[in-house]
This record gives structure tokens, C-alpha cells and sequence, in this order.
């Protein structure tokens, strides 16, 4: 399975497209402060992760993910189960 | 002390700067008279009605309203109570027989809105360890349905068979899955591929909701919805509907062949722990909907008046939700908010009254001046609808 860094640097490659604002991305990164997404591209962006991974991730978890790293973790954490 | 209300700081300051442009608040209108489905007095001028829900003119029908005064001399003006204690009369279970015939199921539920329906049947279904699977531009209600209960929820991309499809193949076979779906997506007024959908879910072991709040009464062979027009009612688990578009009142429902429906009265909250409907609501409602099963000349007209709007619209240069009429809804996207509102104020000083729909409702940050057609509005009044978008259009440089 995916170590921790290869999940982050897929993650990283899947902001890409997204981060319009060129904002360099750490573990700390929030979705909303700091990449200044709004709620439809964060649901396009979570799509793309889940098709990625091959996971769901639910809204109920959505609300608990503020970061980059969590939400490498949340990842690694579906990937596992 | 913190002021629990500063959190609405921002949307106050937006109301205000908007206003300070000189546009009148959209959303403080009254109608001061109601001459007819199409017509009301506001401002004190007399003003084509397209902003309503009113699809088949029900409101002025004399036999509804007739049945609507006998019930509440025979039964009063309100129940005062539960359905499940002293709120059930004899006209709440004749409007839920209405619902059975006109839907030809077996068992039918009557709630106190649309609203409720959603919040109390998704809520219910959907219990801890279940998921429910929803179409990113689900109606506030179903949202609301979602945050009631204590399923899992799982949305994906509006419209699109195949991003549900691979999401349902990813959770875990055994668990309940409910997935959720609308015959018509209000915003828009863009219709669901249930067929796809229904045979995607069946597929994947999930059961179907479809909310048909916007085709009851007008879409299908019978008025019964998209589900019905696209060959899949007979597969779907639960249709949910209101009487407040087509039927013409209040209320809501939820009818289903499932052998074991009847247990929702016991379990379902929003239908419990809510007074019911006046008894004169519910005879108007189940007269409309009778009347509504024999109505095909109005759906007729209604699917002439749709198509004519939405060619004159787009010929005349707005940008148009949908590329051809799918529905009796009609949404013109305009650029923002500022203009959406200029528009929405142009358009009511020429004499008509049409939604003008903004973010959080609409989809993609959308505005919207969303045009929603009735059977009784006539031909020659679709021309003038016409003739006024045209005038307010040029008039702020809409078109």
C-alpha cells in the first residue's frame, strides 16, 4: 500500500489544478483560509480524490477535514480499512 | 457578551450595499390582492404572476375551493393535534386515498409540508451505519433530512449516472443505501436521467427516493412525474411530493408500495411531533388531486406555454438554464447579483413577477430570474411576458 508521502504528493498533484492562487501547499494548508475554496470546488476536488483513491469520503467526514494533512490522513486511514 | 447574530454580519453588509444601489428588496414583496392564478395587485399595479409554483391553476378552482369551505364549516378551522393522537379526521385519510388512486400505490402519508416529508422520511430511512447518497443540488430539505438522521451521506456530481454509479460500487455491499433523487431540479428546472439512475441503484443493492415536488400534476401520462414519464415509478422505493406547486395548498407526502410502510407513522418525527393539517386543506388537496388525474388538455398548455417561453427568451438573447424546456420552470442566468436584481425590479415595473433566485439556492453561484409557468397563463399572455422581458432587458443592458 501508499506510504504517507506518496499519498501527500498525489494529494499535492490533485490541489494542482485548483490552488489558482499558487499557495505552497504543507500539512498546516487549509482548504477554506488558505485556498480560499468555496463549497463547489471543494465537492469537485473531493471527487477527484475519491476517483483517485478509489474511497468515498463522506460529508460527515468532509466537515472534520480542514487541512492537507488531515486530509492525508483521512486517505491513508480509508485506504487501510 | 458575544452577539450570537454577528455571524450574519456579512449578508447584512451584502442586503445593504445592494439596496444602496437604489434596487427595491426582492425578497419583501406583497401581494396585496390575488385576482387569479396568473394575476395579483403589487405596489398597487396590477401583475402577470411567473414566479409561482402554481403549475396547474389550482387555486381559484370552484370545486376545490368549494370542498375547502364545506370541510371547515363540517370540521372546523384546525385539529389541534398530532396525527398520531386527535389530528386524523375523515378528510386526512380521504386525501391520502386521493394520493393512492392518483399514484396507483398501496400506501400513502400525508405530512404538514413538503419540507417535512423530505426532513422526516430521509431522516427515518436513513439510520446510523446507513448511507444516503444524494445529488449535489438536492433541494434544501433533503440537506436538512441528511443533517436530522444519523446516516453516512455521500453526494455526487448533479445529474451525472456515471460518478454515482462508481460511488455506490464503493461502499460496503451489506450496508443500507438510500440515494436520493429529484424528478426536477428546481434551480434549473433541468429534469433527472432516472431511468439510468433507478437501474444504476437497483444494480448496486441501494433503495430510491424521488422527490417529484415539481412534475406532480404536469409531467408524465398522468401527472404522476419524471418518474413516471421515464418508465421507472414501479421501481422506485418511496416517491415523495407537496401540495403546494401543482395540487394548489399545503402539505406533504410520501406514498410507496413497501409492504412494511405503514410502521413510518410510529417512527417518523416530523409526522408525530407536528399538529396536522387543517381538515378544509385537506379537502382542497384531495379534490385538486382528483381533479389533477383527468387534467391531460391543461398539461397540454402547460408544455406549449413552457416550450414558447423558452424559445421566445432564448431568441431574444438571455442565456437560459436549460437548452430546451424540460419542465415548467424557466431560468434565465444573469451575470450577478446587481443585475440579476435590476432585471428582477425592471421586469416588475413593466407588470410581472418572476423568483429571483441567488447563492445559497442556486447552483454554481448562479443568479437567477426563474420563470415558472401555470396552465392558466394564456397564450397572449406568454407573448406579453415576452414583450416585458424584452423592454427591461434593453432597458439595463441585460440584452
Amino acid at each position: 500500500m501508499a506510504s504517507r508521502e506518496e499519498i501527500m504528493s498525489k494529494v499535492e498533484t490533485l490541489i494542482g489544478p485548483f490552488n489558482n492562487k499558487g499557495v505552497a501547499l504543507k500539512d498546516a494548508t487549509t482548504f477554506a483560509g488558505d485556498l480560499e475554496w468555496d463549497s463547489l470546488t471543494v465537492m469537485d476536488f473531493v471527487a477527484a480524490v475519491e476517483d483517485e483513491f478509489d474511497i468515498i469520503i463522506t460529508m460527515n467526514m468532509q466537515a472534520e477535514i480542514e487541512t492537507v494533512g488531515q486530509l492525508a490522513d483521512a486517505v491513508a486511514k480509508l485506504m487501510d480499512n | 457578551m458575544t452577539d450570537l447574530l454577528s455571524k450574519f454580519d456579512p449578508l447584512i453588509q451584502e442586503r445593504e450595499t445592494l439596496l444602496a444601489t437604489g434596487v427595491k428588496d426582492p425578497y419583501a414583496l406583497v401581494m396585496e390582492e390575488v385576482k387569479s392564478p396568473t394575476i395579483a395587485v403589487c405596489n398597487g399595479k396590477e401583475t402577470i404572476l411567473l414566479g409561482t409554483y402554481n403549475y396547474m391553476g389550482m387555486t381559484f378552482d370552484d370545486d376545490v375551493m368549494e370542498a375547502g369551505l364545506t370541510a371547515l364549516k363540517d370540521f372546523g378551522s384546525g385539529t389541534t393535534g398530532s396525527r398520531l393522537l386527535n389530528g386524523t379526521y375523515s378528510p386526512h385519510k380521504d386525501c391520502e386515498e386521493a394520493l393512492k388512486e392518483f399514484y396507483d400505490m398501496d400506501h400513502a402519508m400525508v405530512f404538514s409540508t413538503g419540507y417535512q416529508a423530505n426532513l422526516g422520511i430521509i431522516s427515518t430511512l436513513a439510520g446510523k451505519g446507513d448511507y444516503v447518497i444524494l445529488d449535489i443540488d438536492s433541494h434544501a430539505s433533503i440537506y436538512d433530512g441528511c443533517a436530522m438522521g444519523n446516516a453516512e451521506i455521500v453526494a455526487f456530481r448533479h445529474n451525472d449516472v456515471e460518478a454515482l454509479e462508481k460511488r455506490l460500487k464503493r461502499l460496503p455491499a451489506e450496508a443500507g443505501k438510500l440515494v436520493v433523487l429529484e424528478g426536477v431540479y428546481s434551480m434549473l428546472g433541468d429534469v433527472a436521467p432516472l431511468k439510468e439512475m433507478i437501474r444504476v441503484c437497483k444494480e448496486n443493492g441501494a433503495m430510491t427516493l424521488v422527490d417529484e415536488a415539481h412534475s406532480m400534476g404536469f409531467i408524465g401520462d398522468n401527472g404522476r412525474g419524471v418518474c413516471e414519464d421515464q418508465g421507472v415509478i414501479d421501481d422506485v422505493d418511496f416517491v415523495i411530493g407537496t401540495f403546494s406547486k401543482s395540487v394548489g395548498t399545503v402539505g406533504g407526502f410520501c406514498v410507496s408500495n413497501h409492504p412494511k410502510f405503514e410502521i413510518m407513522r410510529l417512527v417518523c418525527r416530523p409526522y408525530v411531533f407536528t399538529a396536522s393539517l387543517p381538515p378544509s386543506v385537506m379537502a382542497t388537496a384531495s379534490t385538486s388531486i382528483r381533479k389533477l388525474m383527468h387534467s391531460g388538455n391543461k398539461r397540454a398548455h402547460l408544455w406549449e406555454n413552457s416550450k414558447k417561453l423558452h424559445k421566445g427568451l432564448r431568441d431574444l438573447g438571455f442565456e437560459i438554464g436549460t437548452p430546451e424546456a424540460q419542465s415548467a420552470i424557466i431560468a434565465v442566468i444573469m451575470p450577478d447579483l446587481e443585475r440579476g436584481a435590476m432585471m428582477w425590479q425592471a421586469l416588475l415595473a413593466e407588470g410581472l413577477y418572476v423568483n429571483l433566485a441567488r447563492p445559497p439556492a442556486t447552483p454554481a453561484n448562479m443568479t437567477l430570474l426563474r420563470c415558472s409557468l401555470c396552465a392558466e397563463h394564456t397564450s397572449e399572455q406568454v407573448d406579453q411576458i415576452l414583450g416585458m422581458f424584452e423592454a427591461a432587458g434593453k432597458a439595463v443592458g441585460a440584452i
